[in-house]
């Protein structure tokens, strides 16, 4: 019988099995952020422990970013005490920081494989959710909290329990107009929110090999909002043709070398799995979030739920509670409702392909007069090869905000943010409430064509109608 | 470097917080995360939901000081934010119960020494109501034992046997066990192509 991916990098990673039955895991990449890590550095020092190995450390910013003004100090206090306590700790430990001033900055989960970083067979963590993107090159990359980013920097491991793996496979080619975000909803939409908890998902099939790494870092992305720590992509030649002439990637007759050692790694064809899935990829329409959680979404023609219909008197309560919230009325449509901003960016759709794909739908247009739009790419560099293709311009003259890198309104920890209860087209993740930065605010998660084309609009419209 | 303290038991009243998926964001919203302690947390604890949903046990003066958190399903799911149980940690709660957690929320309680245990749903629920009919009703939660008390009412609560051990010994707090075989780590990472070089 063959192995998964999983069990091979885990078996290769483990160091010893901990008296807490957890297994302690060699991390081979740890990335870090000014949001989770002082505490960890301050624990560091309270306990006299140094950092194991910071040369496979890599920190960055942009959580707090502002991307409208990004000169030092910040205006925002608090923001301006964090980028200088992470500049501190990179400084007293001897860890590489990309910081503002470098073209290397931006979202941790850009900038990992933008630079070649991340690469198939290894083990990643970093102290936020969304690492699971990095999945997408074959490797197994955990969420971590504060205390475990200390773990890591002092020892370069992790305690932590075996997962199972279930293989999620897409058949079949996707539609126009239909992207990789709207495979990761129907996903997470048909398993539920916490479908995922105690798996890693493999995410295989023919619409996934199809895939470009944008894409598939997209699904990857997002498996954490099923429940799943780890998501992850088998390793082939889209991979290796990414990452070939990166900044950190192997060069020349090493490259080779690392090549065939990564395929050799990616999960046999006769490894047995704990569980499959299979999906039609030809039946996935655009799909938008009528709810609070990503699980809670519907293709666009269809309407939201009606709690009177649903299987138990806990999902009729759901429901109702997120119908409430985003004040819709049971069983109505959802196209047609009107948004107030627009969001574009983020870790799952802030990289060059979906600035492309929302461009495309722009050009020639004008967002909607009541509509507040905003781009955000996902680095610096995605920002830079994005002008040098002139995007800019076609946000600008369609009436977007073109803005500086970096989380900004996923989640509202810099001046991006949504007022009262409006409405906003996201391209984002998380749909949960106040998730962007108003108690009351709005989010409907959608792909970044869907965004541009409720931007258009000025209500949630199928993006299938305005290629 | 280890000896954390051990948890053999929680006391106290507890605080009923119905609704499945509550999110990290909830638990304690992104805006508060900008510091660089965790000084503090515990008031922002629920901030929008005790300000937006009338009732919210939070904001309930009966529930104030209790240290037993009870919940319903994938609670803590979201963010891997280690501020949502360090809030909930810094508000008083010692011990949460509930029919299931969010996986990167239980390891984030673990590690910092907040036991997360669960019990079966038709327990949860008569917990909930024996709380919410009778705030004060005083509760005892035994790691040891993995059994809660609640005036007539006796629960078995699960807890995987390690973890328990851990919360017992006082091992919960990993960053002492990785430590302990330094050249194991090294001889791992020596054997790793990406490491010694392709």
């Amino acid at each position: 019988m063959g192995q998964t991916l999983l069990r091979k990098v885990w078996d290769l990673h483990t160091v010893r099995t901990l008296p807490t039955g957890q297994t302690q895991l060699f991390i081979g990449l740890h990335m870090i952020h000014e949001v989770t890590s002082p505490q960890a550095f301050d624990m560091l020092r309270r306990r006299g422990v140094g950092v194991a190995f910071p040369d496979r450390t890599y920190a960055t910013v942009d959580h707090i970013v502002p991307t409208l003004d990004q000169g030092r100090p910040f205006a925002d206090d608090l923001a301006e005490r964090m980028m200088a306590a992470l500049e501190r700790n990179c400084d007293e430990f001897g860890i590489r920081l990309a910081g503002l001033d470098s073209d290397r900055q931006g979202i941790v989960h850009v900038i990992g494989p933008e630079l070649g970083l991340t690469q198939p067979g290894m083990t990643m963590a970093c102290g936020d959710s969304h690492t699971s993107t990095h999945g997408a090159f074959g490797a197994v990359a955990f969420g971590i909290g504060t205390s475990q980013v200390r773990d890591v920097l002092a020892s370069q491991c992790l305690a932590t329990a075996p997962l199972k793996v279930r293989r999620i496979s897409v058949s079949g080619k996707l539609g126009p107009g239909v992207y990789a975000k709207d495979v990761i909803l129907e996903i997470i939409a048909r398993l539920g929110v916490r479908g995922g908890i105690g798996y890693a998902y493999e995410y295989g099939g023919e619409a996934v090999e199809r895939m470009t790494m944008e894409e598939r870092m997209t699904i990857c992305n997002m498996s954490v909002e099923g429940g799943a720590r780890i998501g992850y992509v088998n390793p082939d030649e889209t991979t290796f043709e990414y990452l070939r002439g990166r900044a950190f990637a192997p060069e020349g007759d090493a490259f080779e070398r690392a090549a065939a050692w990564w395929r050799s790694m990616a999960s046999d064809r006769d490894a047995a799995y704990d569980d499959l899935v299979e999906i039609d990829g030809s039946e996935v329409e655009p799909r938008v979030t009528w709810g609070i959680n990503p699980g809670q979404s519907v293709g666009v023609s269809e309407p939201v739920p009606d709690p009177a219909a649903s299987r138990t008197p806990a999902d009729a309560e759901a429901i109702g509670e997120a119908l409430d919230f985003m004040g819709f009325a049971a069983g109505a449509p959802l196209r047609g409702t009107r948004v107030d901003v627009a969001f574009l960016g983020s870790c799952t759709n802030g990289r060059l392909s979906d600035l492309r794909e929302a461009a495309r739908v722009l050009r020639g247009s004008r967002v909607a007069p009541h509509v507040r739009a905003l781009a955000v790419p996902g680095s610096t560099r995605v920002r830079r090869a994005a002008e040098a293709e002139g995007l800019d311009e076609t946000f600008r003259s369609a009436g977007f905000e073109w803005r500086g890198a970096g989380c900004s309104m996923c989640l509202a920890m810099n001046p991006d943010r949504l007022n009262g209860r409006e409405v906003c087209a996201s391209s984002s993740n998380r749909n949960f409430k106040g998730r962007q930065g108003s108690p009351t605010g709005r989010t409907l998660l959608m792909s970044p064509a869907m965004v541009a084309a409720a931007a258009v609009a000025g209500e949630v419209a199928d993006v299938r109608t305005m290629l | 470097m280890s000896g954390a303290r051990p948890v053999d038991r929680v006391e106290g009243t507890a605080i009923p917080l119905r609704g499945d998926d509550i999110d990290t964001d909830r638990i304690i919203p992104a805006r508060f995360l900008k510091a660089i302690t965790f000084g503090g947390l515990g008031e922002h604890v629920f901030a929008d939901d005790r300000r937006t949903m009338p009732g919210h046990p939070f904001a309930d003066p009966r529930y104030s000081g209790a240290s037993i958190l009870l919940v319903n399903e994938n609670f803590g799911s979201g963010s891997s934010r280690e501020h949502a149980p360090q809030a909930l940690a810094r508000w008083g709660i010692g011990a949460c119960v509930g029919q299931s957690f969010s996986e990167i929320f239980l390891a984030n309680a673990t590690t910092i020494g907040l036991p997360c245990l669960t019990a079966a749903p038709s327990d949860v629920e008569s917990l909930l109501k024996t709380v919410e009919d009778e705030p004060t009703t005083p509760i005892v939660v035994s790691v040891r034992d993995l059994s809660l008390a609640a005036r007539g009412l006796a629960v078995r609560l699960r807890l995987p046997p390690a973890v328990r051990d851990a919360f017992l010994t006082g091992q919960w707090d990993a960053t002492g066990l990785l430590l302990r075989r330094f050249e194991d780590v090294r001889r791992v990472a020596s054997r790793l192509p990406y490491v010694a070089g392709f």
